[in-house]
Formats: C-alpha cells, sequence, structure tokens
C-alpha cells in the first residue's frame, strides 16, 4: 500500500472524494448567495434557512403527503422560490436603497425565525430521510466505497451550477439580469421590468438552497440546524471567491471541499476551521476576492 | 432553608405536627422546607439525547411520587418542575442555580450529558443541595469530581465498557479502533473501553473524535476502515449513534468490520430496527421484559409515554423513590440528612435487588450483558433482548480500591 | 449649564438599581449589566464608528476564559483576575484588529468573522478552556481580600460599580473629540481621510476599546455565574448582541443598555414557557426593527421626545 506523508494512498483518495461531496454542497449554496449578492446587493443570511426548510420540506412531503423524492427534487425548489419571492416583495424590497447592513440584519432574523420555528415543532435531533431505492447501494472504487447517492449529489450539482452560469453569463435573459443590477433606471427604461428580475433572482437564489437541501435530506439526518452549522463556511466561499462571482463561487466551493477533506486526514479537528484561514490569507492578498471585482 | 427555631409561629406548628408525628414514628419536629419537596428534573427534552431521558424522564418522576403517595401518609406535599438544558453546561448551571436560589428546588435530577451532571454537582454542592444522577455516564463523577451531595444512579461508563468490550472481545473481535464523541462523556467512555480490551488479550490501533453532536460521520467512518481493525468501537450515544450505525452501512465498513455500541438504549434498537442492529452486544442497567415485576411497571410507562422505558428513566423512578422513603425516614429535606438516610437504606425495587450507594456516591446494583435480537427471533413490539448475562454488582462497577475520589478512605 | 435632562434619567436608573436586588433575582439583574456592557461596548464600534464586527463575542470569551482559569487553575486575587482578562481580550483586539481594519465594510466584517473563527477553534481544542465542558466551579474569592463575593448580594455592588464605571468611560469617551472623530469616519470616512486624520489609527483604537470593554464583560460574567463555557464564545453570542444594539438604537449611548434588558429578560420569561419559540420572537424583533424600527427603542424614544419639546440636543 503506497503511502504519501504516512498516509495510505487509499485513505487520502477516500477523503478527497469526500471532500468532493462536501464541495457540490458548498459550491451550489454559495452559488445561490453569490447570485443574490451581485444581482440585488443583499447579503443575505436566510440562506441556511431556506436550504434547512428545502430539507424540511422534503422530508414533510414524504411523511405527510407520501410525496416521493424525484418529485420534491423539482416541488420543494420551486415552494421554496416561491417563499423567497414573498419574502422578497413583502420585506427585502424597501432596504435597497440602504446600508448593506440592514439587508443582513433582515435575513439574519429570518434565519432565527425560520429555524426556531422548526426547532419548536421538530426538536433539534434530527429526522431520517431514506435514500431512494433506485440510489442505494455503493460503488466500489477501489479505494473506498463511494455509495451512489453521494455521486448523484456530485453530479446534480455541478450540472445545475454549470447550468446556472452558462445562463447568467451566456444568455440573454442573463444579460438582462445583469443589466437590471448594474443600472436599474436605465434597464427599465428599456421597457424591462426590473422589479420582477429582482424577484425573480431572489427568488432563483434561494431555490438554489431548497434544492440543495433536497439533495442533503438522504445523506445527512434533517435537523433544525443543518443550515446554521453551514452557513458561515458557505459565506466565507462567496467571500473567498469573490462576492459577485458566479464561477468564482463554483470553483471556490469544490476547492474548499476538497481542502476540508485533506485536513481531515492529516488534523481532523482543524476541518471546519480552515475555510477561515483561507479566507483571512486571500482577502489580505487579494481584497476582492480571488475572482471578484472591487465594487 | 429559613431555620425555623427564629419562628416561634412555626415551631408552635411544627411541634403540633411533631406530636402527631411522634404517635407513628419516633421523629421530633417535621423540618421540611415550607412544607413541600420540589424535584427539579433537568434534562434534554429537544435534542441529541431526548428519546433516552427527556419527558420520559419526567413521566418516570410522577410514577415515582404517585407510588410514593399510595403507599405513604406524608403531610408535605411533593411538586415536580422541569426543564430542557439543550445538553449545555452553562444552561444546566443556570437553571439549576435558579432553581435551587429562587424556586425552593431541594433535588435536581436526571442530568443527561456528563458536561450537565458536572456543573450541576458543583452548583448542588454549593448550594447544599442534592443531585440525582440518572442520565449522565461519565466515571469522572464518582472519582475527580465526586462529592457527597451527589449519587451517581443508574450506569456508568466502566460498567458499560465492562460488560460490552469484554464481551466483544471474548467473541473474537480483538484490535479496536474508537468513534468517539469529543467531549468529557465520550472520552471517559473511550478510555474505559481501552482499559477492558488491553485487560481481556484485545489491541487498540487508534482513534478519532467527532464533534459533538455530529451529523456526518463520513470522513470519521472512512477513517476507522482504513485503520482495519475488526471492531470499530462507538463512544457516543443517542443520534450520534445512530447516525454512525447508519452511515457506516452506507459506506461499505460493516459487515466488513463490526461495530461496538459502547453505549446504547433500548430507543436506539427501536429507531434503527433489528435487521441493522442484530446481534449486537449492549450493556445496560434494565430490560423492560426481564421479568414480571418490570413488566408491570414498563406497562404503565408505556400507557403514558407510548415507547418503552430505557434504562435512564427506569433508574431515576428509583432514584426518585427513594429520595422520597429517604425523606420521610429522616422526617426532613435537609441535604445532610437525607444523604445519610439514603445510603443506609438499601435499594429495593424493581430496578435493584438490595443495591446500596457507596461513599463515592456510586448506587452499585447488578447489570445486564444483553444482545440485540436476529429479527425472526422478536415475537412483538419492543422484543428485542435477549439477555446473555447478569454481571452482579461487586464485578459491574469500578472496585472503591481503585477509586480516586477524595471522600474514599484509603 | 445646566445638566442635561437626560443625565437625570440615569441617575434614576443608577437609584433603582442600588435597591434592584431587594425585589428582583440578583443573578439576573447582574446577567443584564454583564451583557449591557457586551452591548455598549459593541455600539462603540458600530454605532458610533460604523464598523461591523461579526466576531465580538470571542473578546467576552477570551475575558470570560482568561479570568475563570486564572482564578480557578492558578487561585488569582479576584482583582488580578478580572484585569488578566481585560487585559487578554485587549491584546486580542490589537492582533484582529490589526488585520481586520486593512479591509473596508462586509470584507472586514468576514475578517472579523474569520478571526474569531479561528480562536474559537483554539478554544475547543486547548485543555486551558476545558474544551467542550468549559471551566466549572469558578472561585469568586473576595474583593480586596475584605468582602467575600460568595454572597450574591456583595457581588452585585461589584458588578454594578464595573459597569456603571465602564459605561461612563463610554459617555465620556463618545462625547469627546475622539468620539466625534468616529462619528464623522461612520459618515464619510472619505471627507475624514481628506481632512488629514489617520482614519486607520483612530478605527485601531476604538476596536481595541471596544474588545476592552467586551473582555471585561466576560471576565465579569464569570464571577456571576462560576463558570465559562463555548457558547460565550461562539458567534451566535455575536449575533445576540447585535440583536441588543440594534433594538435599543444604535448609535445612542443608552440604547444598547436598554436593548440588553429588554432581550435578556424576555429570554429568561419565556425560556421555559414557550422554548424555541423565543429564538422566533428574536428573530421577529429583527426583521420588526430593521423595517420599521431603525432608530432603536432609544432612537425613537428621543426622536419623540424631540418633535414634542422642540429642544435640538438631549445628550
Amino acid at each position: 500500500m503506497t503511502e504519501i506523508f504516512g498516509i495510505p494512498i487509499q485513505a487520502l483518495m477516500g477523503q478527497l472524494m469526500l471532500g468532493l461531496v462536501n464541495g457540490s454542497f458548498y459550491a451550489m449554496l454559495s452559488l445561490g448567495l453569490a447570485v443574490i449578492f451581485g444581482m440585488l446587493n443583499i447579503i443575505n443570511f436566510a440562506h441556511g434557512a431556506m436550504y434547512m426548510a428545502g430539507a424540511f420540506f422534503a422530508w414533510m412531503g414524504l411523511t405527510y403527503w407520501g410525496i416521493g423524492y424525484w418529485w420534491s427534487l423539482i416541488l420543494v425548489p420551486l415552494t421554496v422560490g416561491v417563499v423567497g419571492v414573498i419574502i422578497e416583495r413583502t420585506m427585502l424590497q424597501w432596504l435597497y436603497q440602504l446600508d448593506h447592513l440592514y439587508g443582513l440584519l433582515l435575513t439574519f432574523g429570518l434565519a432565527l425565525m425560520i429555524e426556531g420555528a422548526f426547532r419548536y415543532f421538530y426538536g433539534s435531533s434530527g429526522l431520517p430521510y431514506s435514500i431512494p431505492e433506485e440510489l442505494t447501494g455503493a460503488i466500489n472504487l477501489g479505494f473506498m466505497f463511494l455509495p451512489k447517492y453521494r455521486a448523484w449529489v456530485v453530479v446534480v450539482s455541478l450540472v445545475v451550477c454549470l447550468a446556472t452560469w452558462f445562463v447568467i453569463e451566456k444568455t440573454k435573459l442573463g444579460a438582462y439580469l445583469r443589466a437590471a443590477t448594474e443600472n436599474p433606471r436605465l434597464t427599465q427604461a428599456f421597457g424591462i421590468n426590473v422589479p420582477l428580475m429582482v424577484m425573480l433572482t431572489y427568488g432563483f437564489g434561494v431555490a438554489l438552497a431548497g434544492l440543495g437541501g433536497v439533495l442533503a435530506a438522504p445523506a445527512y439526518a434533517v435537523s433544525p440546524l443543518m443550515g446554521s452549522n453551514l452557513i458561515i463556511v458557505v459565506f466565507a466561499v462567496v467571500v473567498i471567491g469573490g462576492m459577485g462571482s458566479i464561477m468564482g463561487s463554483i470553483l471556490t466551493g469544490l476547492s474548499l471541499g476538497v481542502i476540508e477533506g485533506l485536513t481531515k486526514v492529516f488534523y481532523a479537528e482543524a476541518s471546519n476551521t480552515v475555510v477561515f484561514v483561507v479566507m483571512v490569507i486571500v482577502l489580505m492578498i487579494r481584497p476582492a476576492g480571488l475572482f471578484g471585482k472591487e465594487k | 432553608m429559613k431555620n425555623i427555631n427564629k419562628n416561634p409561629l412555626a415551631l408552635a406548628v411544627c411541634a403540633a405536627f411533631g406530636l402527631a408525628g411522634s404517635l407513628v414514628t419516633a421523629s421530633a419536629q417535621a423540618q421540611v422546607s415550607d412544607n413541600v419537596v420540589r424535584i427539579g428534573v433537568l434534562t434534554d427534552m429537544s435534542g441529541a439525547y431526548s428519546d433516552l431521558a427527556g419527558t420520559g424522564s419526567v413521566v418516570a418522576t410522577q410514577l415515582a411520587i404517585d407510588d410514593f403517595k399510595a403507599k405513604n401518609k406524608v403531610s408535605w406535599a411533593i411538586e415536580v418542575v422541569s426543564a430542557d438544558h439543550q445538553n449545555k453546561g452553562d444552561i444546566s448551571s443556570n437553571k439549576a442555580r435558579e432553581w435551587f436560589d429562587r424556586d425552593k428546588v431541594d433535588v435536581v435530577t436526571d442530568l443527561v450529558t456528563t458536561s450537565t451532571a458536572l456543573a450541576v454537582m458543583k452548583v448542588a454542592k454549593e448550594k447544599n443541595k442534592i443531585a440525582l444522577i440518572s442520565g449522565a455516564a461519565s466515571t469522572r463523577i464518582t472519582n475527580e469530581d465526586c462529592n457527597d451531595v451527589t449519587v451517581h444512579w443508574t450506569y456508568d461508563t466502566y460498567a458499560v465498557a465492562n460488560g460490552t468490550a469484554k464481551a466483544v472481545v471474548k467473541q473474537g473481535g480483538k484490535t479496536w479502533f474508537f468513534l468517539t464523541a469529543d467531549y468529557a462523556f465520550g472520552q471517559s467512555l473511550e478510555k474505559d473501553a481501552t482499559d477492558v480490551v488491553n485487560a481481556n488479550g484485545g489491541k487498540v490501533l487508534g482513534a478519532v473524535r467527532h464533534p459533538f453532536p455530529g451529523s456526518d460521520f463520513s470522513s470519521f467512518l472512512l477513517k476507522a476502515q482504513s485503520s482495519g481493525a475488526q471492531v470499530i468501537g462507538l463512544a457516543n450515544a443517542g443520534t450520534d449513534t445512530t447516525n454512525s450505525i447508519k452511515q457506516a452501512a452506507e459506506f461499505g465498513v460493516t459487515p466488513k468490520q463490526s461495530l461496538a455500541g459502547l453505549l446504547m438504549f433500548i430507543t436506539d434498537i427501536h429507531s434503527l430496527g433489528l435487521a441493522t442492529t442484530q446481534t449486537m452486544y449492549l450493556t445496560e442497567a434494565f430490560y423492560w421484559d426481564r421479568n414480571e415485576e418490570t413488566r408491570a411497571w414498563s406497562k404503565r410507562f408505556f400507557d403514558k409515554q407510548r415507547k418503552m422505558p430505557t434504562m435512564v428513566q427506569a433508574g431515576l423512578y428509583s432514584a426518585t423513590l427513594h429520595y422520597l422513603n429517604a425523606v420521610k425516614a429522616a422526617n426532613s429535606d435537609d441535604t445532610q440528612k437525607v444523604m445519610a438516610a439514603m445510603k443506609k437504606a438499601p435499594v429495593n425495587d424493581f430496578f435493584a435487588k438490595n443495591g446500596t450507594i457507596r461513599e463515592d456516591g456510586r448506587m452499585v446494583h447488578d447489570m445486564y450483558l444483553m444482545q440485540v435480537k436476529k429479527p425472526d427471533e422478536s415475537k412483538y413490539p419492543w422484543d428485542y433482548y435477549n439477555v446473555r448475562q447478569t454481571i452482579p454488582a461487586a464485578e459491574a462497577f469500578q472496585s472503591l480500591a481503585a477509586s480516586k475520589c477524595s471522600l474514599v478512605k484509603k | 449649564m445646566t445638566m442635561p435632562k437626560i443625565h437625570f434619567g440615569y441617575l434614576g436608573l443608577f437609584v433603582a438599581l442600588l435597591f434592584a436586588p431587594f425585589f428582583v433575582y440578583p443573578v439576573l439583574v447582574m446577567k443584564v449589566m454583564c451583557f449591557a456592557l457586551f452591548a455598549c461596548a459593541f455600539n462603540l464600534l458600530l454605532g458610533y464608528t460604523g464598523l461591523l464586527s461579526f466576531g465580538h463575542a470571542v473578546f467576552l470569551g477570551t475575558g470570560a476564559y482568561v479570568t475563570g482559569h486564572v482564578l480557578k487553575e492558578w487561585g488569582w486575587p479576584t482583582e488580578l483576575g478580572l484585569l488578566a482578562g481585560t487585559l487578554s481580550a485587549s491584546v486580542l483586539g490589537l492582533l484582529i484588529g490589526a488585520l481586520a481594519i486593512r479591509r473596508q465594510g462586509i470584507y472586514f466584517a468576514m475578517v472579523t468573522l474569520a478571526l474569531a473563527q479561528m480562536v474559537y477553534f483554539l478554544f475547543v481544542q486547548s485543555t486551558f478552556t476545558g474544551g467542550e465542558d468549559g471551566l466549572q466551579g469558578i472561585p469568586r474569592g473576595t474583593l480586596l481580600g475584605v468582602v467575600d463575593l460568595a454572597d450574591d448580594q456583595s457581588l452585585y455592588y461589584l458588578v454594578l460599580a464595573i459597569c456603571v464605571g465602564a459605561f461612563w468611560l463610554i459617555h465620556r469617551t463618545i462625547h469627546s473629540p475622539f468620539g466625534q472623530i468616529l462619528k464623522a469616519v461612520r459618515e464619510n470616512e472619505a471627507r475624514v481621510v481628506s481632512l488629514g486624520f489617520d482614519v486607520a489609527k483612530y478605527k485601531l483604537v476604538a476596536f481595541v476599546l471596544s474588545a476592552t470593554l467586551a473582555g471585561l464583560a466576560g471576565a465579569t460574567k464569570v464571577l456571576v455565574f462560576k463558570f465559562a463555557t463555548l457558547t460565550d464564545a461562539h458567534w451566535h453570542a455575536s449575533g445576540e448582541v447585535v440583536l441588543m444594539t440594534l433594538l435599543g438604537g444604535m448609535g445612542t449611548a443608552f440604547g444598547p443598555v436598554v436593548g440588553a434588558g429588554v432581550i435578556i429578560s424576555l429570554q429568561s420569561e419565556l425560556a421555559d414557557k414557550v422554548g424555541s419559540l423565543v429564538t422566533v420572537i428574536m428573530g421577529g424583533i429583527f426583521v420588526v426593527c430593521v423595517l420599521a424600527f431603525r432608530r432603536g427603542i432609544v432612537g425613537e424614544a428621543s426622536a419623540l421626545y424631540q418633535r414634542i419639546a422642540g429642544t435640538k440636543d438631549i445628550h
């Protein structure tokens, strides 16, 4: 058995693979955050709560109405998106003119409300959600058994992330969105419904988080705390990648998952903290993040 | 507790009670503070350990109070309060302090999660009140951290490690790797299990610590897998254990390597199912289906809680009943008097026969080594265990000679 | 010059606090005072300098752990213990501030968060802090070897003295020329730079001062509760103090005190009755404050007062 730095290569590859799985979650969640910040200039602290709500809606759908996983993959992000739209219309739209700070505080407050409500009704120990039939079992990669479900997560995240990037950077709709953020007045003057674009963008951003939640439900237990554990890491990812950059968050999310995996091999306890070390280093060297532009 | 001797009216009342009381017992004045015995059940109501303790613990306490009242006519009232400590040391410490200072609670019970127990023990000592620990596991409670106002009732990490680890090693599981919850309980369990493995000819290859509470154990399980150990010892509890077991199956860690759940409860088996847990060994202080007495009590518990009781809940019943009997015997809720009465009388109920409380605060009683049934062996709901062995009290717990407690005279 | 009317209010409150332990559970009032101090320290940075620090709880935690450790493990006298805790928070404030000041706005906040998380990690791992179990059974000791602080009432007056003293310090700072520059930095940093001030140095001083007082709050809290745990340093505690400041009124001297009082009282009253709904209520207060109540209780109250009384400055 070959070894690198005293660690068998099998163990290393295994942790890297797991890191890639985690990285896909980071990428998808930070993508939503980046989209919202890039388009709306809102720092959406409620993102973790939306992710958690997505997981819970999937669980509730299954437990109360027998809605299976595959339907949930479509229905839940839609539901979360609608919730997002409601939040945007009733609360966020009044804050665009104010300091960033207020958007952050509002969404932080919303996160507390959503998490507190779920904790009140469901406790904090976590509820099980079984892996769908078609995706049970594992693939023998030689150096480890990779559960099919986790491989599926990686595939879905990559597809969704790349599709989003494509839409925003390469299509006409994306161009309208970007124009609407850079210069709302002018864009409105061209007859494009800017408030609608803004609303849909927020809805889409949180829908991505909701999708992340559905994907997470069979892998980790469905718990009201799952969002708040994740949110600051996701923030760090977005900041490192550059706050408005879509590709930046995707790449950073994946890389960070892998870096975390590596850390777990050598110094497991530090795995939660390594992202912050990276963030401080990056911010000192490149103030706007790796791919960001200074605003 | 106010000094009754300073208040003439109270003195008169007490004298009257004392006169009446002396017709039944030989004691003098009744000295139960403001004539109420208050029990505070401080437990985890919503988190990782809420199933094995939680609201069930409150139900068990109430059953003890009801049974005591049915057999004893006393002049004082009994009240129960309960709170959720969320497995946090600061919340439990604050709550206990508030209860003792403001709400005149006399004894705090349950205290699942070692960090909460360690915290509240200190507050109880400071305020001269009693702590009856049924939920927490660490042997530190009766060793380095022992004090004379605490009783560790139901089980501890030594007892469960001694039972389970020994049985597994004897079955052929010689090489071990631990997956440990990174706080006092997990560390304590890992240490006790390591001692047992080494003493019985096994070898520990390594350990990995996970944050408490955890959710994704995949990377830790991978480490355990690459160690090549025959047995992966799970030095954690509650949902940490059930999630570790589930994810071990997902990642193909089992069945090649076997899992030893060092601390498991019937609620864990219930949520995982027999298919996943069959043939696993576990050591408990109580099984609802062990004999007629346990069955009768458990049915009463089940009627209220819709789940069969775990040893934490059964032990709490026993502790509460013994406490109330001691208050009656001492005719007082003064801490030192009640502790003396508790230590003097043996514990005799469906939970323990001839149990005794030692000077280190350890309540010593028989433990049971059990093995989870195979699915086809189980005939009715909650029929989960075969009782393999009764471990007698003297063997089950750490001997006084080995104790690090300052109260033990050497 | 007549004393500003608000000072009568302060005096009245002080007198009320002197008698409070006879009516209200002293531990609760002490808790409010410690958090009020923490919130005021935080407000110095947010409300007056315009800097949002996400990781401020780490200073509370440092003050708590250092004081706890020296009192329990090394048996230091109480006064030295408090001093040690406060100073260690200052040093940490200097280190974190020096790095964070280099960035602006949200990046500043994220750097403070990242550095705070790194320190939190050190807390979790080291035996110095007792890791997950925390430090328990910390002795309160005596004041100057004379007053036994084990009694809640005696400790209460010490805590009152500390918090009043610190609040007075903050008040003086805010109303000094230094404080004016801080306010100017919040309003329009570029202008201040153009006037020739070394803005970075002012920000750093404000940051260190804020960290020091937060450390003092942590050290004092340890005396009250006799333990120090990871909860003190967790970023959730940072969030709580933001809420207290926002609710009470950012940029007012007294706002955070009111905010702390309201939040802690709410939590302690409701925790047993409604469990996790307390978090929902906290979140709801956040939302309402941001949407409709941005000046906070004190801010709105003084705006109302100004409208009614027609006066300009009541500070």
